[in-house]
């Protein structure tokens, strides 16, 4: 058990000097998390802009609770996968015996099991993995001072993937399954890294039971020309708390293509930082949430243009039912010389209750003149003459509704290029509403 | 009289105009016609001082003036004006406030008085009326939500309102019926007269039955690679670019 | 600052010198000692004549000032303030609150007929057709640092019913309708500038339109900063009753000076039953020089209530000076179908730094607010727009639309966009866009190609780009809020 960052602290000092990587990282980040502690942890907490709408309160006065009846394996069987490669995290460590294990496993050069290869090896068609003591650029583009989220993560991390895709490589899919169900707070740390004109598509897939906090950190590198698809797919137990930081530093013509649904957890936030630094970069980061009950989750992305003639798009959409609350920050940066910036971002949200709430910024922060950036954001309820054009061609009310909320959804579901996990996202999306009904 | 010698253009690195000669002596209209990408509209906008072209050589005078070394605002007062191919919108700046700016300003330039707003309007209404114009079209923002053959109407009524004395219509016949087509021509046709030129640069020859041009020339490649009569342009519509592009290569 | 002739003829002969509205005015002044403490606060409530219930509301917003400390969310950045190196008060030297005009000290006059300000009862007007505009009057209140000096047209307003006077005077004259409404759209505790401001403020308009009126004619304030280190405080209370209807202009400007001067007002606004209240801002501080020198700290709060079904009150404003301005006007809507808007034009060149937009928060069922915001940023300058559209829950069937474009030009100043919108209603519906771009080359080429300069062109574009704004401006105003806009911007370009 533990609450407040004080538990975190004492853990940390308890664990110091046994924990890999780079020591006085660890120890500035332990610094700036005693400052700071847990965004909104305690009443008298100071307020703080980016942590407006989503206070950690809480996951500071949470028990967390191992589920009594926790088994990764049967988790595990629960879920709907890809028939791709996977590593397969449990409590925030990998478990070997579970990753990569699916005997249906039949894409050409996936087949080889992960197991003998942590040490180092090739995964698939030249995927380098390694666990996270071997991650060469821990900590390079965090600001564990500026997120005191990513400073807990850095003080604490202890495993994590790191996955490496040689220049000209295309990696195919990897998933990345997260498992939780013991007691606690676990605090995973990725690293992706893709050379030139490499090509890989993460998937993250997240699930559990019980009350937790799954904390986890990814730091990526896509280098010029290479592109890589970030599909997060957040599914935690109904009682967990999940917060998710992503950096992602996009180089010349490299591509960074994200997209989020977020499903689960009592309380979740996903933060995607992106910087896009080198000319003609891209980045996509799209999102949908879907939340009903008393469900709190955070969007929030920062997309910082710091070069000439790069492009980004968002498009975000919050549906909310019953108490639940949405937010969405979105931050465009244009840094002085990064002209010829063409930067779009969409926010809409759906309320489908009157007792749900959602919060909107989305923010531009432009120094450079010859640039092209817009925003657009919109709130409402369902149209009620769709709702009436559908109902009068015989279609009950909750069907139509259903109807509507999924071609709500459609807009941001529809950016995801690749029709299988597309799939495994709608299907998400299906079984959280025949989750509603019963 | 329009002067062109040995003009030479280019687009960053890019050689469009390759030396041309051209002379437009005072009351004839010259038409210049010649493939995609020959280098007409360049003509046109380095005539009128875009930014974006490099005058690597040659000369332009009009009317003994150079006009390759003035501003483009020095250009419009010295009475060159171009009609656009593709016309500019300007959000909520409506058209008449934008005309009488326009006009007031060249006649600052020449020393004359400026118009006021009453004496403006009375002006644009009778050259909107005498073109057959829908009065809002004074009213509306410029070129904004403009079909694209409004556009081009707008270009002509700038053009009767401001009374150039050398016009060069960029292939302001692209894209209109052809009542559109004839009261692009008579704007033009109505300006005539000894002090007035223009160049009239043009794809097809059905805007030249109506405004019918002293002579015309052929561009490819940057050059002028013939010049004749207003017949010249009923044998190209007849047998295309393409044989005298090879003849002049 | 009504547009008059003359206001025109003054603007239209500005040249590159840029600020022309800088000259200080030599009349013996009044100077409460520099400084602030009870003792001070105690001065000017006594200067004032005021009740002893006014004195204290002053010293419990000094109490709660002192305790508070200076906002820091926005994106402007000054060297500390010492609020001791400053006078609280500061008024010309003759029996303040004249009966007539012929009181005025003769020097003031000048100075006002120099601004263009029309002192003497007599129509004004400014229009180009003279067949198609009106003859409108203006009253105007002219606020001199820190006092009312003039206020016209007293015996037409009086016959209407409407009050329209120095604040102090209404403290002295009203005091029932005074403390029925003061401080209860804004409230002493606000923030630091409202706290401060409530402690000391000096003066400002006080305005109430009786039940069912129709304000004759445009009311005016006309607000001067002519002292040397010397707050401005002033403080505007407008009410209007059922069915009223009122539209309120404000002006300011300053003497050009190269240290800084702090302005913090407070503006509150009551709207009853079917009332509407229009306010209107040309607001021309001294901006500082093209170095960042100098200028004014404009940190105003200011706040309409919407407090009865189907009120309305609509924002205007165009600031174009001030060297910082930190400034939200904002509508609270209680009533239902009540209305509020906000029409914005905010232009920075050189070293300003603008933070401004509003708050829209929707109480009344079917409210409906309306933002429209212009901010064009040329020179070293940041120019910010920051806003927040609350639906609550009880606000069915509200709506909301934000419209907010930024214009950059020049690749040395920055643009930035912060809203807020917070739902907690289903039936509410909001939107909100926003773009940022800078005049397009093609743009600039197709009016020198008509012969307009590159100044021409550029000010003919930003006007257009804040057309939707400036129209919302009374007649008068728009004309000379272009003229500045292009004032504003000169040798942003070329």
């Amino acid at each position: 058990m533990s609450t407040g960052a004080t538990g975190f602290l004492e853990r940390y000092e308890a664990a110091v000097g046994r924990l890999p990587g780079d020591s006085a990282l660890r120890a500035a980040a332990a610094a700036a998390f005693k400052v700071a502690g847990l965004p909104g942890g305690t009443p008298r907490a100071r307020p703080v802009e980016a942590w407006k709408y989503t206070s950690l309160r809480p996951v500071a006065e949470a028990t967390f609770q191992a589920s009594p009846k926790h088994e990764a394996e049967t988790l595990l069987s629960g879920l709907t996968l890809l028939d791709a490669p996977r590593l397969v995290f449990v409590d925030g460590v990998l478990r070997a015996d579970l990753s990569d294990a699916s005997p249906t496993m039949t894409t050409v050069g996936h087949s080889a099991t992960v197991a003998p290869l942590l040490t180092g090896g090739s995964f698939t068609a030249g995927v380098q993995i390694a666990r996270f003591a071997d991650q060469p650029d821990f900590g390079t583009l965090t600001w564990p001072d500026r997120e005191p989220m990513v400073a807990l993560n850095t003080m604490l991390a202890s495993d994590g993937a790191t996955l490496d895709v040689p220049a000209g490589v295309d990696g195919g899919i990897v998933q990345l399954v997260s498992l939780s169900g013991g007691q606690g707070d676990f605090h995973p740390r990725h690293s992706i890294r893709l050379g030139k004109g490499a090509r890989l598509t993460v998937v993250e897939i997240s699930a559990g039971q019980g009350v937790y906090l799954l904390n986890t950190v990814a730091e990526i590198h896509v280098a010029a020309g290479a592109h890589l698809t970030h599909i997060r797919l957040q599914d935690e137990a109904a009682t967990a708390f999940h917060v998710s930081t992503t950096y992602a530093d996009v180089v010349a013509g490299g591509t960074y293509d994200s997209f989020t649904l977020n499903l689960g957890g009592r309380l979740s936030r996903t933060e995607v930082h992106t910087q896009l630094s080198g000319p003609g970069a891209t980045a996509h980061l799209n999102a949908a949430q879907i939340l009903a009950g008393s469900q709190h989750a955070d969007f929030t992305t920062v997309v910082s243009h710091t070069a000439p003639s790069c492009g980004s798009r968002q498009t975000v959409k919050n549906v909310l039912a019953g108490r639940s609350r949405g937010v969405f920050q979105g931050k465009i940066e244009v840094a002085r010389h990064a002209q010829k910036t063409d930067g779009y971002q969409m926010n809409q949200a759906l309320l489908l209750s009157p007792y749900a709430e959602v919060d909107s910024k989305p923010e531009l922060e432009i120094f450079a003149d010859d640039v092209k950036c817009s925003h657009g954001a919109t709130v409402g309820e369902l149209d009620a003459e769709q709702m009436f054009y559908l109902r009068s061609r015989g279609i009950p009310d909750a069907d139509a509704k259903s109807i509507l909320v999924r071609a709500f959804l459609a807009e941001a579901l529809d950016a995801v290029a690749d029709e299988t996990i597309r799939g495994l996202l709608e299907t998400a999306v299906e079984q959280w509403w025949e989750r509603q009904k019963a | 009289m329009l002067d062109i010698r040995g003009l030479t253009a280019s687009i960053g690195d890019k050689p469009i105009l390759k030396g041309i000669d051209l002379t437009v002596p005072a009351g004839e209209v010259h038409a210049i016609m010649g493939p995609n990408g020959s280098g007409k509209s360049t003509l046109g906008y380095v005539l009128s001082g875009r930014e974006d072209y490099t005058v690597t050589g040659g000369s332009a005078t009009f009317n003994g003036a150079d006009i390759l070394a003035m501003e483009p605002e020095q250009r419009a007062a010295a009475g060159v004006f171009l009609a656009f191919q593709a016309p500019i919108e300007l959000p909520g700046v409506n058209n008449a406030n934008f005309l009488r700016t326009a006009l007031n300003a060249i006649r600052r330039a020449h020393g004359e008085s400026e118009l006021d707003a009453v004496q403006f309007l009375k002006l644009a209404r009778a050259e909107t009326k005498r073109l057959a114009m829908p009065d809002d079209m004074l009213k509306r923002n410029v070129n904004v939500g403009f079909s694209g053959g409004e556009k081009k109407r707008n270009e002509v009524l700038q053009m009767a309102i401001l009374r150039p004395k050398l016009a060069i219509l960029d292939e302001t016949d692209s894209g209109l019926d052809i009542d559109a087509l004839k009261i692009v021509a008579d704007g033009v046709n109505a300006l005539r007269g000894p002090e007035f030129s223009a160049l009239v640069i043009t794809h097809h020859q059905r805007l030249l039955d109506h405004l019918v041009p002293n002579r015309v020339h052929v561009l490819a490649h940057g050059r002028i690679v013939r010049t004749g009569g207003p017949e010249l342009a009923k044998e190209l519509e007849k047998s295309g670019y393409a044989g005298l592009i090879a003849e002049a290569a | 600052m009504a547009a008059v002739t003359e206001t025109l003829d003054t603007v239209q002969s500005v040249t590159q010198s840029g600020y022309k509205w800088g000259f200080e005015t030599t009349i013996e002044m009044d100077f409460a000692p520099k400084g602030l403490n009870e003792d001070i606060i105690r001065l000017i409530s006594a200067r004032k004549e005021e009740p002893e219930w006014m004195l204290e509301w002053r010293l419990k917003a000094y109490a709660a000032w002192l305790t508070m400390t200076e906002p820091r969310w926005a994106r402007v950045d000054h060297p500390p303030i010492d609020y001791q190196d400053l006078h609280y008060y500061a008024a010309p030297k003759k029996k303040a609150g004249p009966k007539s005009l012929d009181e005025v000290d003769p020097e003031l006059l000048k100075m006002y007929e120099k601004l263009g300000i029309p002192l003497k009862e007599r129509a004004i007007l400014a229009g180009v057709d003279p067949d198609t505009v009106e003859n409108t009057q203006i009253a105007v209140d002219a606020v001199f640092d820190s006092v009312s000096v003039a206020t016209t047209f007293q015996a037409t307003l009086r016959k209407a019913g409407v009050i329209f006077c120095p604040i102090s005077e209404a403290v002295r004259e009203h005091p029932e309708l005074v403390k029925q409404y003061l401080g209860t759209v804004v409230p002493t505790a606000d923030n630091f500038f409202a706290a401060l401001n409530s402690a000391v403020f000096t003066d400002g308009s006080f305005v109430y339109i009786p039940k069912g009126v129709r304000c004759p004619m445009e009311l005016s304030t006309y607000f001067r900063i002519n002292a040397r280190n010397t707050g401005q405080f002033e403080r505007t209370l407008i009410i209007a009753a059922e069915g009223a209807h009122v539209s309120y202009l404000e002006g300011c400007t300053a003497p050009q000076r190269d240290e800084n001067q702090l302005h913090a007002a407070v503006v509150e606004l009551v709207a009853l039953d079917d009332a509407t209240i229009k306010y209107s801002t040309v607001q021309n501080w001294y901006p500082g020089d093209a170095n960042g020198k100098g200028g004014i700290y404009n940190f105003v709060t200011k706040r309409g209530a919407c407090r009865g079904a189907r009120s309305k009150i609509s924002w205007t404003q165009v600031e174009t000076g001030s060297a910082i301005t930190w400034k939200y006007p904002s509508c609270v809507l209680l009533g239902e179908d009540s209305v509020g808007e906000f029409y914005s034009v905010a232009v920075t060149n050189n070293h300003q730094q603008a933070d401004t937009g509003t708050k829209m928060i929707h109480v009344g069922k079917g409210s409906r607010s309306t933002i429209i915001s212009k901010g064009i940023s040329a020179g070293h300058s940041n120019n910010t727009y920051r806003g927040l559209v609350k639906m609550l829950p009880s606000a069915s069937n509200a709506r909301n639309h934000t419209q907010c474009d930024s214009l950059l030009i020049g690749d040395q100043s920055g643009a930035h966009t912060v809203p807020y919108i917070e739902s907690r209603n289903l039936t509410a519906k909001v939107e909100h866009e926003a773009t940022t771009s800078k005049i397009a080359d093609d743009q600039l080429f197709y009016c020198r190609q008509r012969g307009l300069s590159e100044e021409d062109a550029v000010g003919l574009i930003v006007n257009g780009f804040c057309k939707d704004v400036l129209k919302e401006l009374p007649m008068e105003f728009a004309v000379e809020a272009q003229k500045l806009l292009a004032v504003s911007l000169e040798g942003s370009v070329g």
